[in-house]
């Protein structure tokens, strides 16, 4: 059962040979049985689970069943779910049961897909590591000494267990992509727009994106069927035709146009990553694709522009947690300024608190053009360099992060080393592209390592096509963890 | 030393919208606290603006009306600053790119004692969309704030004049003129009780002659044109006797207080806060298409500046009772619809300044609710005009009109009104009168010419006020030679 894609999932739905709440209870004994050594979830409630998988049974006995009805789900703690504790892996909010529904919650919830619970995740998103989270660090189920990644550590991890048979995640500057790297699942971050930002609980809005994580490609292309779409309450968001992402699964690849940029093929890359992704092209090419070198050469200030912009829009985006309305205050102060600081102090982690001081700096008055505006016309820059690039190829591809799992607490007190995780996933969120990674190997350790393509905007379903077929080569993504019932 | 004031005012108008600027919650006043505040003006997480179309069409409005440039597209910033009653931590304001730039006001400054009203033009810098913030209750709590996040995300129009005026009765003018504008083109109810229309004043001061300007200190959120007068001549009095006493004037934040008639300091250049302006990740620059403004610009009403321009042309009336009577839309509609009932601009005007604003005034009720309509005040004027009635009859009238007695001719009838226009019966009041003055006339006709004036009152006395005093004067010399 664990092992099941989606399409299987829900097939064993429609034909009644199992029911949702059968199904629901399957994940959560599952659940229950390796969380607490792996620590993917911050919540769980059966209860509510089981009845909203009752739900989708009722749905799919009166023959109103979509293509997804039944099958479980479980979200990232960063989305706001009406009556569920929502923390967003913070102290901060370690209190707050959300009053409404994310738009993207909303969606799965009209599909009828059960919600298995809340994953754990670095504090307000910031982390590659998910060592920064409240709620304690997640454990790589390939090995537990390792990091899965983050920020949707949990998400990947609990995927990767097989805790969850799909799971969300969100995207500011690799976010999906490097845990689902690290875990050897398949994530994909949407182009900038296409899923509705509104209860996800903002870090860097210009680059937030939520994204499926699942075992396959094919699993990803259902879940975007069922998370995009315009959504009026979100003025960044997209007014576009509804796409069917599983539409181009089955091209054959022949005349693919493969780009290789060559600064994500240089300097600061494991060579075991590196053979592991060449011989991905090499399948590719097996599949009919050609390859062309291409350069991303302003790619090499995605990581300052981004910690320029990004704690520059979080420090603003966070301020509303200031213990007032909601959340945690600190239990004495002396006036109202006491309290903001105390609450503040006390309710931030580290990470948290390095990214806002960042962000408070470069805004400030005497630095905004030195730094804000500067970043900004770099970005403009990096956004440039892909649409020259894409003159060229249909998709880029590189590795997903330069190497794989860490140690726990091998980088978390260095944030420089840590931050260098996201050198091949930012640029992407830079310039708004949709991004995904597929595994395609292990490393000497046996830890998965991550292939990373990028296409153009809208060109979800041509990097879809592209990493179902690689997955029908290939079996890099049936693997799961031994050791692990 | 002679000194020169400077005067720059900051206002902030409530647009007049249903719902806020970036949320569907009711912008309505007085409601429970916290009743009309939803999950995006409360800032949960998680939550995103959406822009209210109603308030910038709004801008385009204002921006139209005083001719100012309107940018084709502008961008919504974040002004970032811990307060209670601000729910994001930021609010969301326009800077670099404001909606509208430019733009002029033409005002009218009252005369003073026996100088003549002076019509200026004060150029305005800008004006820019932004939300309110909530309140901040410090009172029945004991110790702790209530926090009412119902006016929160309120749409403004902050319009930002230049510093033009040099007094406070130009600053008062200038004020009275914008309120009249925005409640004119129905963007702003200008309910100043109810702070839908605020004003900050930055004043500073400099020895005449001098170029560049003072230190200035900004007068926060006086809320009616009374305080905006007395707190700028508080303050020029202040900076004036500060400068002279050998003292600086540091920049600073002050308010008002109308008790004490003073200005006290709120807070200092120092303590002010790095707002951190950054443009707002989460809303689209605003994009002004010229068919949306064309619409606009076809809806907008006729303008106090034109209509003034058209009274004086058109009536004959001065040019500051044109801005009296185009003080509100309401009152230049009453006006012109009498004018044109009674074909008498001038004499339109007397009344509608005089009688009727009185009567207004005295019973509190607004245009709207008045018991006199336009087409009757006409109908009164047009009987003085044609001689029936005289000022004083029409006053009687004009009572009777209000007391809702009827129509003019009705009262006039009912109440025996009518100027006397039968000159026998007149003479015969006349031949009476003279009889019953012997001494009188004898006085008059050796010489006095104040005994003639003591005939006609007792003609006017006689005919219990209905006789035309032209026509008395005629008869009576004609009587007399």
């Amino acid at each position: 059962m664990p092992d099941t894609s989606l399409s299987a999932l829900a097939a064993q739905l429609a034909a009644r040979q199992v029911s949702s709440r059968e199904l629901a209870q399957t994940y959560l004994d599952r659940i229950a049985a390796l969380n607490p050594a792996i620590n993917a979830f911050i919540t769980v409630d059966a209860e509510k689970t089981l009845a909203e998988a009752a739900a989708a049974d009722a749905l799919i006995a009166a023959g109103n069943a979509g293509p997804l009805t039944g099958v479980p789900i479980a979200h990232k703690d960063i989305f706001c779910t009406d009556g569920w504790l929502t923390t967003c892996g913070s102290k901060m909010l370690s209190n707050f049961v959300a009053p409404y529904d994310a738009h993207v919650i909303q969606r799965f919830k009209a599909a009828g897909m059960p919600s298995l619970g809340k994953t754990n995740m670095d504090e307000f998103a910031m982390g590659s590591s998910n060592e920064t989270s409240f709620f304690g660090a997640v454990k790589n189920p390939w090995n537990p000494a390792y990091v899965p990644g983050g920020s949707s550590g949990g998400a990947a991890a609990c995927v990767a267990a097989r805790m969850a048979p799909a799971a969300t995640g969100t995207d500011t500057g690799g976010s999906i992509r490097q845990p689902a790297a690290l875990c050897g699942i398949t994530g994909l971050k949407p182009t900038y727009g296409l899923v509705s930002r509104f209860g996800m609980i903002a870090f860097a809005s210009s680059l937030d994106q939520a994204g499926p994580m699942a075992p396959s490609a094919e699993d990803c292309a259902l879940l975007l069927n069922v998370m995009t779409g315009f959504d009026p309450n979100d003025s960044t968001s997209l007014e576009r035709d509804k796409e069917d992402y599983t539409r181009d699964l089955q091209k054959p690849l022949a005349g693919l146009r493969v780009g290789l940029p060559k600064e994500f093929f240089a300097e600061g890359l494991n060579s075991e990553v590196a053979a592991a992704v060449d011989a991905a092209v090499n399948e590719l090419k097996k599949l009919g694709a050609t390859t062309v070198e291409i350069s991303l050469a302003n790619s090499k200030l995605a990581i300052p522009v981004y910690y320029v912009l990004a704690p520059a829009e979080a420090s603003s985006n966070l301020s509303r947690f200031d213990g007032v309305r909601y959340g945690y205050r600190a239990p004495e102060y002396a006036d109202l300024n006491d309290m903001y600081a105390k609450t503040r102090a006390q309710g931030f982690g580290a990470e948290v608190k390095r990214r806002i001081l960042i962000g408070t700096y470069v805004l400030s008055h005497g630095y905004y053009d030195a730094y804000y505006l500067q970043a900004q016309k770099i970005r403009r820059l990096i956004a440039d360099d892909f649409a020259e690039a894409f003159k060229a190829c249909d998709v880029i591809l590189g590795p997903t992060a330069p190497g794989t799992a860490f140690k726990l607490g091998e980088k978390s007190d260095d944030p420089v080393e840590m931050y260098l995780n996201d050198l091949y996933t930012i640029p992407a969120n830079l310039a708004g592209l949709p991004g995904m990674s597929l595994p395609c190997g292990f490393d000497a350790q046996g830890l998965p390592i991550g292939l990373q393509l990028v296409g153009n905007y809208f060109s979800e379903a041509k990097m879809l096509n592209v990493a179902h077929q690689y997955q029908r080569a290939t079996d890099w993504h049936a693997r799961r963890p031994e050791g692990l019932q | 030393m002679k000194w020169e004031t400077v005067i720059g005012l900051e206002v902030h108008t409530q647009l007049a919208t249903k719902s806020k600027i970036f949320s569907g919650s009711s912008t309505a006043f007085g409601a429970a606290p916290n009743t009309q505040a939803s999950a995006v003006d409360i800032a949960l997480p998680g939550v995103l603006p959406v822009l209210n179309r109603g308030a910038v069409e709004c801008a385009i409005r204002f921006g139209l009306a005083i001719g100012a440039n309107l940018n084709r597209v502008n961008v919504f910033d974040r002004k970032n600053y811990f307060y209670p009653d601000l729910p994001k931590g930021y609010q969301i304001s326009q800077l670099a790119r404001p909606i509208v730039e430019g733009g002029a006001l033409k005002i009218v400054v009252p005369s003073t004692g026996s100088g003549q009203s002076e019509e200026r033009t004060i150029h305005l810098t800008r004006a820019h969309l932004e939300e309110d913030a909530g309140k901040s209750l410090h009172e029945d709590f004991h110790g702790m704030t209530g926090i009412d996040l119902n006016r929160a995300g309120t749409p403004l129009l902050e319009i930002v004049s230049e510093p033009e005026m040099r007094s406070s009765a130009e600053a008062v003018a200038y004020a009275r003129a914008l309120h009249t504008l925005v409640t004119w083109i129905g963007i702003c109810d200008g309910n100043m009780q109810e702070g839908s229309f605020r004003v900050d004043a930055n004043v500073s001061v400099r020895p005449v002659g001098q170029a560049e300007f003072g230190t200035r200190r900004e007068i926060k959120n006086l809320n009616s044109f009374r305080f905006l007068q007395q707190a700028i001549d508080y303050e020029v009095r202040w900076q004036i006797e500060t400068l002279e006493d050998g003292g600086r004037i540091q920049q600073a934040t002050v308010l008002f207080d109308p008790d004490t008639g003073e200005t006290r300091m709120m807070r200092s250049k120092e303590e002010a806060h790095d707002y951190r302006y950054f443009p707002d990740p989460d809303l689209l620059p605003i994009r002004l298409d010229e068919g949306w403004i064309e619409t606009v610009r076809a809806n907008l009403p006729e303008l106090p500046a034109a209509m003034q321009a058209r009274f004086q042309n058109d009536y004959g009336v001065s040019a500051y009772d044109a801005s009296v009577l185009t003080g509100t839309r309401a009152l230049a509609e009453y006006f012109e619809a009498a004018a044109r009932a009674c074909g008498q601009g001038k004499l339109a005007a007397n009344w509608v300044m005089g009688e009727f604003s009185a009567a207004l005034n005295k019973a509190e009720l607004d245009i709207a609710q008045s018991p006199v309509s336009a087409a009757q005040l006409g109908a009164l004027i047009a009987r003085i005009q044609d001689g029936t009635l005289s000022g004083k009859l029409a006053k009687q009238v004009f009572e009777g009109l209000w007391e809702g007695a009827g129509e003019v001719d009705a009262i006039i009838e009912a109440r025996g009104l009518k100027q006397m226009s039968d000159s026998g019966e007149l003479e015969k009041i006349i031949d009476e009168v003279l009889a019953a003055n012997p001494k009188s006339v004898e006085e008059f006709r050796s010489g006095k010419d104040k005994a003639f004036n003591a005939l006609v009152g007792q003609v006017m006395k006689a005919s219990r006020g209905k006789a035309n005093p032209a026509q008395v004067n005629e008869l009576l010399k004609a009587k007399l030679q």
